[in-house]
């Protein structure tokens, strides 16, 4: 039981306690070790972040022949050929494209996995997933709840293993893929980063076992793992992925099966004047300003946060215990978005020792944004920092 | 992927390059002004479901023919056009080509009414598939097509309830005939007996999936079940138009009507899909071939005598270049302020032009003086208010 709980989430906890199961996952201790060195760079071929979730696709097919793909043109490999050659490998039952229907798309999904199975939809554009907000918001994060944990999206298929008293859980669930933010020239359709409408669902606050994550990956090697570990989430979990990234960020990832810690954010600068919050193609620009600060004389923490619900509360409030600023920067529009949140829990924890009020570096409040325009106003850019100086 | 109240624009898909060539052919005559009645029999006959179907036989003239003959060299030249200059890096965005289906535009325009010529597109943000035109009744396309089949009925609503005898036809594709949106605007349009025409353009591909693998009907006019249907080859402009007159007065009648227009689109769905991963070179050129909808035109106009092969050929070289001139001009027009257009002219224009001015991003977003003002990162510097 220790084993597994280092690795697994408060939430996951609390899962495991309350129905005395635990997941059957063989591969959990050897996942426990790798994580640390799979998270640092080095080791296995260069990828591009496109190509490391197609791997990640593959080694699920491969590990489960309960998980299936589906969604708008995946059988081809979809537009930005995240699932190329999986229909190929796979066969054409458990890789399929499905009509333009993304309420039809996630509903179906929730069916799926209900049945014990993993399912993998794709929603072709983030911007297209509000059809099926109802579906994710009212009938996948709520249906365990609703059902007396009868049902569920991320069910749990039981499974005897040799020692009879001891009954495992093998976790099955609902992962939503989508492509999200600003590409550069993406308009209305294409641009929009909506995570933080999914962190409102209320169902998360009533009791983490029902919880809904929302992860979003900065680079190749973390899509992969983070991917692989929402795959295999007891949970509905929505990925998001940053397709401004897709083929611009390249790094080494390892070849074989492994899975990244839900729910805990990294430090990937360490520094002491203040703390720089953010996820997905946003560590890119925030990791440039560190380094412009730096020339100024201002040493930088910055964190990938990668889970936003739940989120890593403890490793921000360490940091900003430690720094006693705080920024956050997110593509999002300002109002009601996620940032907010962070600035609101982490005053509140760490409220006799932040020096300046939080700032945060976010989307000139549009959604919106085309061409040059969007990438000068609307993607926040590394100009804020020095601000910070005073 | 378009929706109209009243008219639409035949333009709908192309780039907003287009819009001052349109204007320019309009007011040049074409070599046969001859309006004498001609009647012409539509390549196959129509298939309703729940109505009676029209009659095959369409009356045109020389003059409508070779409108038709020029709007659709022209549209696809410009849709040529746009495909090069998007590889070119100068239309940037996303890029959606309609070459193949401009019988569909072309005939739904000879069978409805126009009022007024307003080319005012150029200042709205959505880019490609995100036309507007109000003087003329054109709604506009909408990113998820099938969200914008009940905003027609509101249209539809709108024009029952003022009386004005006119009708909304609302446009979408065979990949959005899916989309659960459909359905719910079929049942309201038809419960309230609204003037709707729903106009599905297929074109057997919904971005890269074939009907037959997304639709387990792919007979599109008889998915209203209660709502009758007519199924329209949209490959030939004569029948799109007879079609679209049958159901304007229809829905003036009767309430909602399906119009399936058979069509083809010889690109993939937008630039980044090549278009031949998901069917074969043959069964494209065989379109091309069999089908097209100008040769169809052409091989009409040659045989009917009303104008020769070499005046067609002379109308395809104006056309191209009306769009090459229209293209030297945008480069201009591109550049904002007269001071900085006169100093740019002949020069390459995607590396000349200069950004948007910073408060256009604030601009429409709300109603002026009903915004909020947008700050910096230290909430103390203004950056933006809003109109």
């Amino acid at each position: 039981m220790a084993t597994a709980t280092t690795f697994i989430t408060r939430g996951r906890r609390v899962v495991s306690s309350v129905s005395r199961r635990r997941f059957s996952s063989s591969c959990q201790n050897a996942i426990q070790q790798q994580q640390e060195e799979k998270s640092q760079p080095g080791g296995g071929k260069s990828l591009n972040l496109y190509s490391a979730i197609n791997q990640a696709l593959h080694i699920a097919l491969e590990t489960d022949s309960r998980a299936y793909v589906f969604g708008e043109d995946v059988s081809f490999g979809g537009v930005f050929r995240c699932t190329t050659g999986l229909a190929d490998r796979f066969g054409k039952s458990r890789v399929f494209n499905t009509p333009l229907c993304e309420q039809g798309i996630v509903g179906f999904g929730i069916g799926l996995a209900a049945m014990g199975n993993r399912a993998i939809a794709e929603i072709q554009f983030a911007d297209y997933i509000f059809p099926a907000f109802d579906q994710i918001v009212n009938e996948a994060a709520k249906f365990r709840y609703r059902s007396g944990n009868q049902f569920n999206c991320g069910g749990c298929l039981l499974i005897l293993f040799i020692e009879l008293d001891e009954i495992s859980c093998d976790s099955a669930g609902l992962t939503i893929r989508a492509p999200y933010g600003a590409v550069g020239h993406g308009g209305h359709y294409h641009s929009q980063s909506p995570e933080a409408f999914f962190c409102h669902v209320p169902g998360i606050k009533v009791s983490f076992f029902l919880r809904e994550l929302v992860v979003i990956p900065r680079s190749p090697r973390q899509a992969k793992g983070l991917l692989l570990s929402c795959i295999r989430d007891p949970n509905p979990v929505v990925f998001f992925e940053p397709k401004w990234l897709y083929r611009l960020s390249v790094e080494e990832v390892p070849e074989d099966d492994y899975m990244l810690p839900l729910s805990e954010a990294e430090v990937i600068r360490e520094g002491s004047d203040i703390t720089l919050v953010g996820w997905g193609a946003q560590l890119s620009i925030m990791e440039q300003a560190c380094i412009d600060a730096e020339k100024d004389g201002i040493s930088c923490e910055l964190i990938d946060l990668k889970t936003l619900i739940p989120w890593d509360k403890e490793t921000v409030e360490v940091s900003v215990k430690k720094t006693g600023r705080l920024l956050i920067s997110h593509e999002a529009p300002v109002t009601g978005g996620f940032g907010a949140e962070i600035a609101a829990s982490i005053l509140d924890r760490c409220f006799l020792r932040v020096i300046t009020s939080c700032r945060l570096l976010l989307c000139l409040f549009l959604s919106m944004k085309k061409s040059s325009l969007e990438r000068m106003l609307v993607q926040p850019s590394n100009h804020g920092v020095p601000h910070q100086r005073e | 992927m378009a929706l109209s109240r009243f008219t639409s624009s035949s333009t709908a898909r192309s780039s907003t390059l287009l819009k001052p060539l349109t204007t320019a052919f309009l007011l040049r005559r074409p070599i046969s002004s001859d309006t004498t009645p001609l009647t012409i029999e539509t390549s196959v006959p129509f298939t309703a479901h729940q109505c009676e179907a029209p009659s095959r036989s369409v009356e045109t003239s020389s003059k409508e023919l070779l409108t038709f003959f020029r709007d659709m060299a022209l549209m696809r030249r410009m849709e040529i056009a746009a495909d090069s200059l998007y590889k070119a890096k100068l239309v940037r965005g996303f890029c959606h080509l309609y070459d193949g289906q401009e019988a569909v535009a072309v005939g739904m325009e000879a069978a409805i009414t126009k009022k007024g010529f307003h080319y005012n597109c150029l200042s709205g943000k959505g880019g490609s598939m995100h036309f507007y035109k109000k003087g003329s009744g054109f709604y506009g396309g909408h990113g998820i097509v099938g969200a914008q089949i009940p905003l027609g009925c509101g249209l539809a609503f709108a024009q029952k309830y003022s009386k004005d005898e006119t009708v909304t036809f609302a446009l979408y594709g065979d990949g959005a005939a899916n989309q659960g949106q459909l359905f719910e605007a079929l049942n309201i349009s038809a419960l309230w007996d609204l003037p709707a025409i729903l106009v599905c353009e297929n074109n057997h591909y919904g971005m890269g999936t074939a009907e037959w693998r997304a639709a387990k009907s792919p007979a599109y006019y008889k998915r209203g079940d209660y709502v009758p249907g007519l199924k329209v080859d949209g490959m030939d402009a004569l029948a799109v138009k007879q079609a679209c007159k049958f159901a304007k007065e229809h829905a003036l009648k009767n309430g909602p009507i399906i119009l399936e227009m058979d069509t083809y689109r010889y690109h993939g769905h937008s630039m980044s899909d090549p278009g031949s991963t998901y069917r074969t070179r043959d069964e494209i050129s065989g379109v091309r071939q069999e089908r097209d909808p100008i040769e169809r035109i052409r091989k009409l106009v040659l045989s009917h005598d009303l104008a020769t092969e070499k005046e067609l050929k002379d109308i395809e070289k104006e056309v191209r270049k009306e769009v090459d001139e229209a293209i030297a001009q945008a480069k201009v027009r591109s550049i904002s302020s007269e001071k900085e257009r006169a100093s740019v002219v002949g020069l390459k224009f995607s590396s000349e032009s200069p950004m948007p001015e910073a408060h256009e991003l604030f601009t429409n977003v709300y109603v002026k003086g009903f915004g909020t003002e947008a700050y910096g990162p230290d909430r103390k510097e203004v950056r933006g208010v809003l109109p």
